[in-house]
């Protein structure tokens, strides 16, 4: 009976997408495809003869890196320590940087415009330029050492922090915030009672999330003279030790994975 | 002493919120507000701690027109006003003590506030308070995990903590069941008859402004269309301020389960 109804209606049946949405989906996945197989064919001689070199090539430098030395891993202790303090500094001082940056560039706190989009633009433009960059021009102004390193992390740190918290703060409810207004509260005690309650386990969380991005991002940095582990494994390929650099590459493994692990531990136990 | 004198609103937008609002409400009265949504209200309440700012005529709280008050001066204003709100407005990740606190803010200094250096008295009145309300037992729960009636009470808790002279509530019960909204007007009643804290409560249940009222004024597109005592209202003059026949939804009901 019903399905007799049914088919009875189906002429009528509407789509659920109108055809014009349709025909645009479909020319739209159509140019995708066709500029996939465009640069397929540009680049496919390239490609191709890469691979192809590579994987002959694969395995005798392979061998090379085994065994792994594991003698050195007292020697490259300090230096990894090195890059793991270099972490924390900088995720330490961009977390504290961050807060009247990201209150700044929040819409719903900073109501005055020119003031919001300043800071705003400000920050687009510090996240647009890469960490690598950073270190090479702080190594440039400050010589081959940790220092160097830790500017560079801050600034890049500070960049995706400030974003990341700033969004948090403009999703935050402001309703309690508008009965401390109505109570005769100023605007810092309404940030300090309304907001950073609301706010403090996203950005516990964030900030966590950025020290394990700081820790890998410090040891390609060491390969530009920035200091710790990085610059370490950069003298031990410079003198083909493979069997060092292996272990170095083991060391910062594992120390990158436990790292992730503990930090992902207590994001979950926050949120 | 709360005088509206020719006071009129004009939103931005254009629209108008109150058009040449003349109203007297002395010390001590609870008054009720009526009207349908869109009516000027919440526009009426907020006028009064200025969480809006009427641009026409004078406001007169305490003898002062408060509408040429800015910083220092507003929010000594509103340290004497406290405020109820429809959705409870508390920070839900803190305690309930917390949040009562927090009526204090505009009594304790930034950098005490910040750091949560109370005064003994302040974490005292804020608990008495709490008693007053029948929710002391939970104040280290977590405001989100509180019902919405419980919630409405630690709110009302933070405003007696602000010590406040006047109590504006903008619909304090239209989130609420019937029997925790009669609960709700009754801590309110209360408060007004111990403490004389002149009190004005947006309302559209007809029946729940019936009850509790002293007096009532009707508003309708931005004006005050009818103004007396509670006793000299009947449904008629309901009719008239909604300006159609009273339906079913326009009472809040329940009287007798509470």
């Amino acid at each position: 009976m019903t399905t007799n109804s049914n088919a009875g209606k189906h002429a009528q049946t509407p789509a659920i997408y109108p055809a014009k949405t349709k025909a645009q989906i479909t020319i739209i996945f159509f140019a995708v495809i066709g500029f996939y197989l465009y640069s397929m064919i540009r680049t496919q001689a390239e490609m191709v003869g890469g691979f192809g070199n590579a994987l002959s090539d694969m395995w005798r430098v392979m061998e090379k890196f085994f065994p792994p030395n594991f003698q050195v891993v007292g020697a490259i202790w300090p230096a990894m320590a090195t890059t793991i303090q270099m972490a924390i500094i900088a995720t330490t001082v961009a977390a504290i940087l961050t807060v009247p940056l990201a209150l700044l560039s929040a819409q719903n706190v900073t109501t005055f415009k020119p003031l919001y989009y300043v800071t705003r633009t400000f920050l687009n433009i510090l996240r647009t330029i890469p960490d690598l960059v950073l270190a090479v021009i702080f190594v440039g102004l400050f010589g081959i050492g940790v220092f160097p390193g830790i500017l560079a992390l801050i600034i890049f740190s500070l960049g995706i922090l400030a974003k990341l918290i700033s969004e948090t703060i403009e999703a935050v409810d402001m309703n309690p915030l508008e009965a401390m207004r109505a109570s005769g509260a100023n605007t810092l005690q309404m940030i300090f009672y309304g907001l950073v309650p609301q706010v403090l386990p996203q950005f516990t969380s964030f900030v966590l999330y950025v020290f394990e991005i700081n820790i890998r991002a410090s040891v390609v940095l060491g390969l530009v003279g920035a200091g710790g582990i990085g610059l370490v494994l950069d003298q031990q390929l410079g003198f083909y030790n493979y069997p060092n650099a292996m272990t170095i590459i083991i060391v910062i493994f594992v120390v990158v994975i436990a790292i992730e692990y503990v930090s992902n531990k207590i994001r979950e136990a926050l949120i | 002493m709360i005088e509206f004198k020719n006071v009129g609103l004009v939103y931005p937008n254009g629209t108008e919120g109150l058009k040449n609002v003349n109203v007297t409400i002395k010390d001590g009265e609870f008054v009720v507000i009526v009207g349908l949504s869109g009516a000027g209200k919440s526009t009426f309440i907020r006028s009064i701690n200025r969480l809006v700012t009427p641009t026409s005529g004078e406001l007169l709280v305490d003898n002062e027109d408060i509408l040429t008050y800015r910083g220092a001066n507003l929010r000594k204003l509103r340290t004497k006003i406290g405020m109820i709100f429809q959705n409870y407005n508390l920070v839900k990740r803190s305690n309930v003590l917390k949040n009562v606190l927090a009526g204090r803010l505009g009594h304790t200094g930034t950098l005490r506030s910040i750091f949560s250096m109370y005064k003994k008295e302040d974490v005292a009145l804020a608990y008495e308070s709490l008693q007053r309300v029948n929710i002391a037992e939970k104040i280290h729960n977590r405001a989100d995990e509180l019902s919405g009636g419980q919630q409405q009470r630690v709110s009302i808790a933070r405003v007696l903590t602000q010590k406040p002279s006047y109590i504006l509530a903008d619909e304090p019960v239209a989130s609420l069941d019937p029997p925790t909204s009669h609960q709700v007007m009754t801590y309110l009643k209360k408060i007004n008859k111990e403490d004389n804290i002149t009190t004005i409560v947006n309302l559209h249940f007809i029946d729940m402004a019936m009850e509790y009222a002293d007096r009532i004024i009707g508003m309708r597109a931005g004006e005050v269309v009818f103004d007396g005592p509670a006793s000299e209202v009947t449904e008629k003059t309901f009719e008239e301020i909604y300006g159609r026949t009273i339906r079913e939804d326009d009472l809040r009901g329940g009287a007798d389960e509470s």
